[in-house]
């Protein structure tokens, strides 16, 4: 499989009223054609950022990405311009948000929103827009997709407008999907409907997919590759089974302990991690997990690890070693 | 015993599944209710016939027709408006100078909203240095009384403005640089409406998501953020209408608007003044039309106000 996208050192900031905040601190990964990578973390640690980073859609000021590359398919797109950008935008590389409530815009009719995709990157005219978007709608599981069309995002639950905003990211038949959270704003059940027709649509048109989210559970069932994310930085980088059987960075152990699982006795208590994620105000300064993590070590108060392979396809930025909680 | 039936039974489930009201049903429900606007309007159509469709029975001849032997002649069978000073009859001028003052207020608005929407727009979207210096013109007009401004533009274009041809009459130049110059003096206000709603609808998701799908900063303007903002701008326009109305009239009165033998409610004010107590018919019919298509605008805007605002979706 060729690479698709190649991530090398993004540092994106946003310099507020507050001061500056380091959103992320010179993250690298890389993705290959059709491959699912999950990237977890909680709130605020950057997953966002990163990939609003690299579609240059965060807002310039005051936000700066202040480094880095984004080579997809062997072009920078820091190097674009803003006209090349809205090309790749949408056809190359897709995205699809969190609040499906409040992503589609109430005024127009979800017809017109999808087909002003297709009649832009694919000129089409109205009519075979049109056509498309029923097959669109038909495909991610609306029923009476032609009738519609001419509805407004006010007419459709969550969960639909969820799936019409996948019709629309799919429309041009991306490369890349990127899911910000796609399922979070939504109830269980449809979740697991979401996810599903993702994995179904992904298998039929063959696209990578970037998915961020907070729920372990989700990233279990989808994803190929995990990247694991704490206030900015790539803490742990494995395969999804190598990641649950083996996690090596304390913060992936806390996240996992944290996570109710059926295998488990009943009885135990879950895990929590004490104490607050890092300010983002400051600039980093050794590693960022230090003030929570049981296994730190003098060392890990001044000198950030970097991220470095401790097996095949897995990577972790630590100085100890979790299972020894010996200093690697 | 109790034998009054159970008021939730009494819903069949056909009541329950009549299907939700859309924005522009809801709107109209309210606006419905607002009896101001209803009467208002309802002046408005009446006024508008009699601009519009009077000229089928009186010519516009007839009303530039000067006679100097009928001079300030007061209301009678042939003449129920009177007749002003050079001897035209004051009915046929009001119909005739009822089209160009209704013609200016619509098409000044059409000036100020166009200028309004865009100065608004870009400041409000772009932000920034865009944002300052569009918002510092703005100030910088607003804070010259509009006045001063409508007279010195009517001064500095009118006069050397040949005559145009539309809607089959001749208008005297002057009509068209007073509609310029009304949109030019007024659009202010709108803009700062215009730019307060792109500040806060440009932070939806939805603009991010037309982003994340290659759209242009054009098109999220004029296609996705503006028709967001249109309930504001329409009862702006609306008011607009009426302020054009009156902003003409101030300076036809004053002698620098429409140059007769064009007639406008205004320009027949001007000089009635020396009239004010012996021939009353001079100022009254102008006068009335002015103050009832104002009074009815400023009633239908309220009455839209209401009915757009999303902040009051009771019904």
């Amino acid at each position: 499989m060729t690479l698709l996208l190649e991530v090398t050192d993004l540092r994106t900031r946003f310099h507020t009223a507050e001061g500056t905040v380091f959103a992320v601190n010179g993250i690298s990964f890389s993705i290959k054609e059709g491959e699912t990578v999950a990237v977890v973390g909680e709130s605020g640690c950057g997953k966002s950022v990163s990939m609003l980073s690299v579609l240059r859609l965060i807002p310039i000021p005051p936000g700066e990405i202040a480094s880095g590359k984004a080579c997809y398919c062997g072009v920078d797109l820091f190097g674009k311009t803003e006209a090349e950008m809205e090309l790749v935008r949408g056809k190359e590389i897709a995205m699809i948000f969190q609040d499906p409530m409040t992503s589609l815009n109430p005024v127009l009719t979800i017809g017109r929103q999808i087909t002003e995709t297709l009649t832009r990157h694919e000129g089409m005219d109205q009519k075979a827009a049109e056509l498309r978007a029923v097959e669109l709608l038909d495909q991610v599981g609306i029923s009476d997709p032609a009738e519609r069309l001419g509805d407004y995002p006010h007419q459709f639950s969550g969960g639909m407008r969820q799936r019409v905003m996948i019709a629309m990211a799919l429309a041009c038949l991306p490369s890349l999907l990127i899911a910000d959270e796609p399922t979070t704003a939504l109830d269980v059940t449809i979740q697991a409907q979401i996810v599903e027709l993702v994995q179904s649509l992904r298998d039929k048109l063959h696209m990578a997919i970037i998915w961020i989210t907070h729920d372990l559970g989700v990233v279990a069932g989808l994803a190929e590759r995990v990247l694991v994310m704490y206030a900015g930085f790539i803490v742990e980088e494995a395969r999804v089974d190598d990641l649950y059987a083996n996690p090596r960075h304390p913060y992936t152990l806390a996240l996992l302990e944290a996570l109710p699982r059926a295998d488990r006795r009943r009885d135990r208590r879950l895990k929590s991690i004490p104490g607050a994620p890092p300010s983002l105000l400051v600039e980093p300064h050794g590693c960022p997990f230090v003030a929570r993590c049981e296994y730190a070590v003098e060392k890990c108060r001044d000198q950030n690890p970097l991220l470095t392979p401790v097996g095949p396809e897995h990577r972790i930025a630590c100085w100890v070693d979790v299972k020894t909680g010996a200093p690697r | 015993m109790d034998t009054t039936p159970s008021r939730i039974a009494t819903l069949t489930p056909d009541d329950l599944e009549t299907p939700p009201l859309g924005l522009g049903q809801l709107a109209w429900r309210k606006f419905r209710r607002h009896k101001p606007a209803i009467l208002g309007s309802i002046v408005l159509v009446l006024l508008f016939l009699y601009a519009f469709g009077s000229p089928l029975f009186i010519s516009e001849s007839y009303a530039n027709h000067t006679d100097t032997t009928l001079r300030l002649l007061p209301p009678s069978a042939a003449h129920p408006f009177g007749t002003d000073t050079i001897g035209r009859d004051v009915l046929a001028r009001s119909i005739y100078g009822g089209q160009i003052s209704l013609l200016i207020g619509l098409t000044a608005v059409i000036v100020e909203t166009v200028l309004g929407i865009l100065v608004g727009a870009l400041a409000g979207y772009y932000g920034g240095v865009v944002d300052s210096i569009l918002m510092r013109i703005t100030e910088a007009m607003l804070n010259i009384p509009e006045i001063f401004l409508l007279i010195v533009m009517a001064k500095y274009f009118g006069g050397k403005i040949p005559e145009v041809d539309i809607l089959g009459r001749t208008f005297s130049g002057s009509v068209v640089v007073i509609v310029v110059i009304i949109g030019l003096t007024s659009w202010m206000y709108l803009a700062r409406i215009v730019r307060a709603e792109f500040l806060s609808l440009k932070e939806n998701d939805f603009v991010l998501a037309a982003r994340a799908t290659g759209t242009k900063n054009i098109e999220i303007i004029f296609r996705h953020i503006l028709p967001n903002s249109i309930a504001p701008i329409v009862v702006s326009a609306t008011l607009g209408v009426a302020n054009a109305i009156l902003a003409e009239a101030y300076i036809s009165f004053l002698g620098l608007g429409v140059q007769p033998p064009t007639a406008t409610w205004g320009n027949m004010l001007d000089g009635a003044n020396n009239y004010l107590d012996t021939a009353p018919w001079l100022w009254l019919f102008p006068g009335l039309f002015i103050v009832l298509t104002v009074l009815s605008i400023n009633f239908l805007g309220d009455g839209m106000r209401d009915a757009l605002d999303p902040r009051s979706r009771t019904v």
